[in-house]
C-alpha cells in the first residue's frame, strides 16, 4: 500500500519485504514482495489462506524472522538490520498476540509473572508493589479480576488465556500490537467477546493493530482497511467496504464467495466460484500472475506480466491485469 | 419408523474422569431420513461429537451409554461389539477434522481406500483397487489412476480429506458421520468439500449428519439442525424454522455473535462467561448463569422441556413463543 492520502502518522512500514527460507525443496518464498503502511490509531487487516504469508508478514515487523530483501520500519526507524541487542528495544515499540494462547503462555509461570514480564525486561516498573498494581490495572482492563495473577494458565478458560495474552502485549505500552489469528481457536460466543474487548481497548488507548486472520468476516469487521495476501504477494488493498461491495481481485471475489453465511435462503440461492486445485507451492511460484492456475478468468496474457498492485479506485488497489473486468465476467450468470 | 437411517432417542453418556463422572450428553433424540443432512452445532464440550461417537458405538472406554440407537431399524444398543461393528463398518462412513487421524502414513491411498471395499464388500484384491480409482476420480483427485498409489504425505490438506471421504464411500455407506471435516481447510478448500459431499449425496442419496461449529456451513448444508449445550438439545427442527426464527436465547446469540460485513462494525453481541464444567452442571437450565433473558427462579433450578413451536421446531424452554401463531 503506497502513499496515505492524509498525513497520519505511519507507526510501521514495510517496503517491498521478501522472505525466503531454504528448505529441501528449494527456496520457500514465504513473503515475496510486500509493502504496507500501518498508521497510529488505525487497524490494518491482513487476510489470507494458509500459505499466502501473511503470518510471516506480521512476524517480519517484530524481526522475528530475517528479511531477505527490503525493509522494515517502526517508529521512523530502520530496523531491517538491527542488531539482536537492540531489537530487545523494539520489542517494546511492537507486541505480539498469538493465536494459541495455551502456547504463548509458559505453564510452570503464575498469570501476573507472565504479564510482569514485559515490565521487568524492560524495566517499565520498580520493585514488586510497584509491578503487581501494575498487573492489576493490566488485568483489569482486559476484564480479569486482579487475583487471578497468582493463578496458572491450565486454571483459566481459552478465552480468559488470550485476555492475558493481550494484557501482556499492552504491559509495554507498545506503538503496535500484531494480533495473529487471535480468535482463531477460540470459541465463537468467546471470539466475539475477544473482537469487542479489542475494540474498546483502541479506543481508550489509542492502540494501532495489525490483524492477521484467515477470517475475511473478523478482518472486515475489525479493519480501517485491509489486504489480501496470495502466495506471499498482497493482490487487493482497500477499505472493508470496498474489499466487501466491489472486489477487483479474481482470488479476492473467490474468497468472498467461499465464506459462508448464516442465513439458508441466501446460501440457497448464492452462486459460488468454487475455485480448483490448491494453492501452488511457493517454491516455485506460476510466471506471471500467482493466481492465474486457479482463476477462472486467466488469459494468455496473465502468464507473461507479473501485475502490480495499481489503483481501481481512490485507496482500492488490486494487483489484476483485468482488475474489475475479471471480477464482473466471473459474477455474471 | 424403520424409514429413519439412523434414528437415537435418550441417549445419555456419562464419562468417568479422576475428578468424578463428567456428563456430555443428556437425554439426546435426533433423527435422520436418507438423503438427508442433519446438523448438529454447539461450541466445545457441548456434547455434539460426543453423541455421534456413542450412538455408533466408537465412545471412549471410560463412558457410559444409555439410550436407544437405531441403525437402519436394528437396534444397535443390543448388538454384541462384533456384529455391531460389522454393521457399523458396511452402513456407517466416517470423515473426521483432522484426515491424518483416518489415513495410515505409510500406505497407499489406493490401498486404504480398497481395503474397506476388501473388508466389508468381499472385493477381491483387484476390484478393489479399481473401485479405488473410481472413487478418488469421484471426489476430485487429479489424476487418480496415477496418483492411487502415492502415499498420504505427498497430497494437501484438502487432498487428503477427499481421500478419506473415498474411503468413506466405498461401501456405499447409508449414513455419512462428518464431523468438523472442513474446520481444518482453508476457506475455499472449504467449499469445495462442501459442494463435494452436496453432490455425492444428490447422486446416492446418503443420510448425512453433519456435526459442526460454523453456522455458515450449516447454513448451506442441512435440512435440520440440532443446536446442543452442555450435553442437551437447546432447538431443533427444519434449518429455515431455527435459522429464520430462533426461539431460543442461545441460538439467537449464536447468530448474532458473528460479524456480519453487511450490517457495519458495531460492538458484537457476545455471550458473558464461558461454556459450564461437565463435573459441575448447574442444576436448571445449564444455560442460565449466560442467559441474556435470565427468565427466573424456575430456570435456574428446573430443567425446562423442549416444546414445540412450530411444526417439527422444539425449544427448550419453560416460555415458549409459538412462532406460528405469531405469524397469523
Amino acid at each position: 500500500m503506497s502513499a496515505p492520502r492524509t498525513p497520519a502518522e505511519v507507526v510501521a512500514e514495510l517496503n517491498d519485504l521478501t522472505v525466503w527460507f531454504p528448505s529441501p525443496a528449494g527456496m520457500v518464498r514465504a513473503v515475496d514482495g510486500v509493502s504496507l503502511q500501518v498508521r497510529r490509531g488505525e487497524t490494518l487487516g491482513l487476510v489470507g489462506e494458509s500459505g499466502s504469508g501473511k503470518s510471516t508478514t506480521g512476524l517480519a515487523l517484530l524481526r522475528l524472522v530475517d528479511p531477505t530483501s527490503g525493509s522494515v520500519r517502526v517508529a521512523g526507524q530502520d530496523v531491517t538490520r538491527w542488531s539482536r541487542r537492540r531489537l530487545r528495544a523494539l520489542r517494546r515499540r511492537v507486541a505480539m498476540v498469538f493465536q494459541d494462547p495455551q502456547a504463548s503462555l509458559d505453564p510452570r509461570r503464575t498469570i501476573g509473572a507472565s504479564i510482569a514480564e514485559p515490565l521487568v525486561v524492560h524495566r517499565l516498573s520498580d520493585g514488586r508493589a510497584a509491578r503487581r498494581r501494575r498487573v492489576e490495572e493490566l488485568l483489569d482492563m482486559v476484564g480479569l479480576r486482579g487475583d487471578l495473577a497468582d493463578r496458572h494458565p491450565h486454571e483459566l478458560s481459552g478465552g480468559q488465556r488470550q485476555r492475558v495474552g493481550i494484557a501482556r502485549a499492552l504491559a509495554g505500552e507498545p506503538d503496535l500490537i500484531v494480533l495473529d489469528e487471535p480468535i482463531a481457536s477460540l470459541d465463537l460466543s468467546v471470539q466475539a467477546q475477544i473482537m469487542n474487548l479489542l475494540r474498546r481497548l483502541q479506543r481508550d488507548l489509542g492502540l494501532t493493530y495489525l490483524f492477521i486472520a484467515h477470517d475475511l468476516a473478523a478482518v472486515e469487521h475489525m479493519s480501517d482497511r485491509m489486504a489480501v495476501m496470495y502466495l506471499g504477494r498482497i493482490v487487493e488493498s482497500g477499505t472493508p467496504a470496498q474489499i466487501w461491495r466491489e472486489p477487483a481481485h479474481p482470488y479476492t471475489a473467490a474468497l468472498l464467495s467461499a465464506v459462508p453465511v448464516a442465513d439458508p435462503q441466501v446460501e440457497r440461492e448464492r452462486r459460488r466460484i468454487i475455485l480448483s486445485g490448491d494453492i501452488p507451492s511457493p517454491v516455485d511460484p506460476p510466471a506471471g500472475c500467482r493466481f492465474r492456475t486457479r482463476c477462472p478468468q486467466a488469459r494468455p496474457e496473465c502468464a507473461e506480466t507479473d501485475p502490480v498492485l495499481a489503483e481501481v479506485d481512490p485507496d482500492h488497489r488490486a494487483a489484476c491485469l483485468f482488475a474489475g473486468a475479471a471480477v464482473r465476467a466471473m459474477r455474471s450468470p | 419408523m424403520s424409514e429413519h437411517v439412523l434414528a437415537i432417542e435418550d441417549l445419555t453418556v456419562t464419562i468417568g474422569t479422576r475428578r468424578g463422572p463428567a456428563r456430555a450428553v443428556a437425554g439426546v433424540d435426533w433423527s435422520v431420513r436418507p438423503g438427508e443432512t442433519l446438523a448438529l452445532v454447539g461450541e466445545s464440550g457441548s456434547g455434539k461429537s460426543m453423541s455421534v461417537l456413542a450412538a455408533t458405538g466408537l465412545a471412549p472406554r471410560s463412558a457410559r451409554v444409555t439410550g436407544r440407537v437405531r441403525l437402519l431399524g436394528t437396534e444397535l444398543t443390543e448388538l454384541p461389539e462384533a456384529r455391531r461393528r460389522r454393521l457399523r463398518g458396511r452402513h456407517v462412513g466416517f470423515v473426521f477434522q483432522d484426515p491424518m487421524t483416518s489415513l495410515n502414513p505409510v500406505l497407499t491411498v489406493g490401498r486404504q481406500v480398497a481395503e474397506a471395499g476388501e473388508e466389508h464388500l468381499g472385493l477381491t484384491r483387484r476390484a478393489a483397487r479399481s473401485r479405488a480409482v473410481e472413487l478418488l476420480d469421484l471426489v476430485g483427485i487429479p489424476s487418480a489412476a496415477q496418483r492411487v498409489d502415492a502415499y498420504p504425505h505427498q497430497f494437501s490438506g484438502g487432498m487428503r480429506q477427499r481421500v478419506v471421504i473415498a474411503m468413506a464411500l466405498i461401501c456405499e455407506p447409508d449414513l455419512l458421520i462428518a464431523d468438523e471435516p472442513t474446520t481444518a481447510l482453508d476457506v475455499t478448500t472449504q467449499a469445495q468439500i462442501v459442494e463435494l459431499v452436496a453432490d455425492l449425496q444428490r447422486r446416492l442419496g446418503t443420510a448425512v449428519v453433519w456435526i459442526t461449529h460454523d453456522l455458515g456451513v450449516v447454513a448451506g448444508i442441512a435440512d435440520t439442525v440440532a443446536v446442543m449445550y452442555a450435553g442437551r438439545i437447546l432447538e431443533q427442527g427444519p434449518v429455515d424454522a431455527v435459522f429464520g426464527a430462533p426461539s431460543h436465547p442461545y441460538t439467537s446469540a449464536l447468530l448474532a455473535a458473528r460479524p456480519d460485513p453487511a450490517a457495519g462494525g458495531g460492538d458484537l453481541v457476545t455471550i458473558a462467561g464461558a461454556p459450564p464444567n461437565p463435573l459441575d452442571l448447574p442444576p436448571g437450565c445449564a444455560f442460565w448463569p449466560r442467559c441474556p433473558v435470565r427468565g427466573d427462579a424456575r430456570c435456574e433450578h428446573e430443567l425446562p422441556p423442549l416444546v414445540p413451536v412450530s411444526a417439527g421446531h422444539q425449544v427448550r424452554t419453560f416460555y415458549p413463543r409459538r412462532v406460528d401463531e405469531e405469524a397469523q
